[in-house]
């Protein structure tokens, strides 16, 4: 089945009782069970719930995975992957990662002793003088956030896989529509499906997939015993959402391309980081993984004055925190009032972040 | 304020451009900035939602707590509360525990340098002597799940705060109505707020409200680090279903007094567990506490196949995990919610193989009489 099909028939096999194309929401915290000894498919919402099945099964199709698991959100889906590691483990992270992420890592894990490395994961030569005995995974995410710098999957998961460890991959900013990486040889894949997943800008979402039915299983059980899962209403909402993310991604894509071209020649702006632009570093890499350059940009100005009119002046692009949503918006991320994005030096320093 | 007018009233006069008597469903992810430097006050969902803040407000207020929080699960609260500890400490756990505590204990947060050690609560004797160098919090359920052991709540938390622990307190089978920890010394009162608090068995959902400024704004850090938060839709659901709270809590103990009393004198039951009757070892407290004894029962039936029937001849009420709910429920806690824990603790309890535990909703008392005693008799179930 072609990706546009597989949005619009993936997660919603027709439902076989009233015909209804629309999958039911199933707003029922417990399910009634009709023998002592075989219990039904479903016994409670948090374990497992026919409209979150469906989203979690058309997001693990999407990706090429056979485990999907959705979460209360992006955050959530990132500090279950991570609650299947022990004490004493280490992770090599690329050193933009999201603010979110590194604050989880750098404040909570820290201190339940998962022991963490930040390196330019653009360099397989750093990636791999990072690893040490204890090293169970390599963390990325390209392009990152919000640099847009792109790292050579293939190659990291082939690392990865030599040393004996995991590759996890936060696909954020391409989807599926755009990057696989469990093709190229990851093994989890994670999403803030806040952003382009569900697209609207009206649902707090995360998932996890995974191709390895052991490592589905691990991540599973995490998922149920933390019980971060996502409500049926927002889990439909997402259903919703995705059948429109080829055309979302292909119009946004689109409007991305032209955006960056103006930029390039405005007086203002110095510079501006796209993965589509064939002066990028990666530019190479990122289109022999990826089969489009997506639609996040970053630009520098020239002054704070200028980026200050800009933000405040601009009228359609809503000046907010998130992407991926149908409206555009222009976050600003040195003074965000979000998870900080400093500098690799400056967050070695920095402690607990109030957001 | 009565606590049923603070439960009527969660989320009124929040929405001052319309007068809306409901707060609306911010079904958003994000907010726009008015200016650079500026914040309307909410950023992004995970961080601050409207309508869950109306909630989150809402549980603060019943329970008399400077703050709030709203999860995904009343799992995702209590694995966000167990953020708050760091490798090498050490918790007082009820042992009695609803099993998905449990779980979570041993086959997470063992492996991540925390341990625990598990009394029975209601005697704070046994509490005290279980406390170590190392121990940091003590975490109680204040009427345990599914025996129902009722724990001096005011003297736990007068224990802890000489011995400088964190008082938590899983509320979940009480609810702010019946019993407010944080009035008697707690410094968390935490609930499965798809239970009564909801009450519909429609959503899942926890809740936990915080005493101390200083300690609400480190559970703040890692409600929003973490993200297990609760969906806008699922917020406003949970409103919804705190009105009736009072309301529903009122005719599910009138009618769960007179399930235990009748259980008590059929033939086909052996011990009765509900602090309603009398011979309880939890009565004395909860009857001084004036507010009702709760709704949920645990029985043990005289014939290992009378699980079976009462399972499955029920009509009225379904066989089915969960409770607190407007329909009543039964359940088999030995496999199904105490699954996790090792058959030689669930013995030594008593969750055995005889042990059903019942959720009373608000249907008619004689209807789910007459549905348990007709499933006691003899016949093939439909």
């Amino acid at each position: 089945m072609k990706f546009a099909t597989e949005l619009i028939h993936g997660g919603n096999p027709i439902d076989p009782e009233h015909g209804s194309l629309s999958h039911p929401i199933y707003l029922s915290s417990t399910f009634a069970q009709r023998s002592m000894d075989h219990f039904g498919r479903y016994d409670y919402a948090r374990s497992g719930n026919p409209t979150r099945e469906a989203l979690e099964e058309a997001v693990a199709k999407l990706e090429g995975g056979s485990t999907g698991l959705a979460f209360a959100s992006g955050m959530a889906a990132i500090t279950s992957t991570f609650l299947i590691f022990a004490p004493g483990d280490h992770l090599v992270v690329c050193e933009d990662v999201y603010g979110g992420t590194f604050r989880v890592l750098s404040t909570l894990f820290k201190g339940w002793g998962l022991q963490v490395t930040f390196v330019d994961a653009t360099d397989k030569g750093a990636i791999a003088a990072a690893i040490r005995p204890e090293t169970k995974a390599l963390y990325l995410e390209t392009p990152s956030n919000p640099l847009i710098k792109i790292i050579d999957l293939a190659a990291a998961a082939a690392l990865a896989k030599e040393k004996g460890l995991l590759t996890i991959v936060d696909n954020t900013f391409m989807t599926p529509y755009l990057q696989r990486p469990l093709e190229l040889g990851c093994d989890i894949v994670l999403h803030s499906g806040t952003k382009f997943l569900n697209g609207h800008s009206d649902v707090i979402c995360g998932f996890a997939v995974t191709g390895d039915p052991e490592l589905g299983q691990r991540l599973r059980f995490v998922q149920n015993a933390f019980g971060a899962v996502l409500g049926p209403q927002d889990c439909w909402l997402v259903l919703r959402g995705l059948k429109t993310l080829k055309v979302r991604m292909e119009e946004s894509q689109s409007s991305a391309k032209q955006i960056v071209s103006w930029l390039q020649e405005q007086k203002a702006v110095a510079k501006v980081y796209y993965p589509g632009l064939p002066e990028h570093p990666g530019y190479q890499t990122h289109m022999a993984q990826a089969s489009g350059p997506g639609a996040v940009l970053s630009f520098e100005l020239k002054n704070y004055d200028i980026t200050k009119r800009l933000l405040e002046g601009v009228k359609l692009a809503a000046f907010a925190v998130s992407l991926g949503g149908v409206e555009s918006i222009s976050p600003t991320p040195p003074r965000c009032p979000m998870p900080p994005c400093p500098r690799p030096s400056a967050r070695r320093a920095a402690s607990r972040t109030p957001w | 304020m009565n606590i049923a007018t603070k439960a009527a009233h969660i989320g009124l006069d929040r929405e001052t451009r319309t007068g809306a008597v409901t707060v609306p469903i911010y079904q958003t992810a994000t907010f726009r900035h008015p200016g650079l430097g500026q914040s309307t006050g909410y950023d992004y969902s995970r961080s601050g939602n409207p309508t869950r803040q109306a909630l989150e407000e809402g549980i603060a207020n019943l329970e008399g707590g400077c703050r709030g929080f709203a999860y995904a699960s009343g799992m995702a609260a209590i694995t966000s509360l167990m953020f708050l500890f760091r490798q090498g400490d050490h918790l007082v756990v009820t042992e009695d525990l609803y099993g998905g505590s449990y779980r979570l204990f041993e086959k997470i947060f063992q492996q991540f340098g925390l341990s625990f050690t598990y009394v029975d609560t209601s005697d704070i004797t046994l509490v005290q002597e279980a406390i170590r160098p190392n121990t940091r919090a003590l975490f109680v359920e204040s009427l345990t799940n599914p025996l129902l052991k009722v724990a001096d709540v005011e003297g736990l938390a007068a224990l802890c705060k000489e011995r400088k622990l964190l008082c938590i307190v899983d509320n979940t089978f009480l609810t702010p109505y019946l019993l407010r920890p944080l009035d008697l010394g707690a410094d968390i009162a935490l609930y499965s707020g798809s239970k009564y608090l909801a009450g519909h068995n429609d959503t899942v959902c926890g809740l936990v409200a915080v005493k101390d400024p200083e300690l609400a704004e480190q559970v703040y850090f890692h409600q929003n680090g973490v993200g297990a938060v609760l969906g806008p839709q699922d917020s406003w659901l949970t409103i919804r279903g705190m009105k009736t709270l009072t309301i529903r809590m009122d005719r599910q103990q009138e009618n769960a007094l007179a399930i235990a009393n009748w259980l008590t004198g059929h033939a086909g039951v052996g011990k009765v567990y509900y602090p309603g009757i009398a011979g309880h070892p939890g009565h004395h407290i909860m009857k001084s506490r004036g507010k009702g004894f709760g709704a949920m029962i645990a029985f043990e039936v005289t014939e290992p196949h009378l699980v079976n029937r009462l399972l499955l001849k029920t009509q009225l009420i379904s066989f089915a995990e969960s409770l607190g709910g407007v329909e009543s429920l039964i359940t088999f806690p030995q496999v199904q919610t105490h699954a996790d824990i090792e058959p030689e603790t669930l013995d030594r309890l008593g969750i055995n193989h005889l042990l059903l535990r019942l959720s009373v909703g608000i249907e008619d008392k004689d209807d789910l009489i007459a549905d348990l005693a007709q499933a006691f008799e003899e016949g093939e179930h439909p």
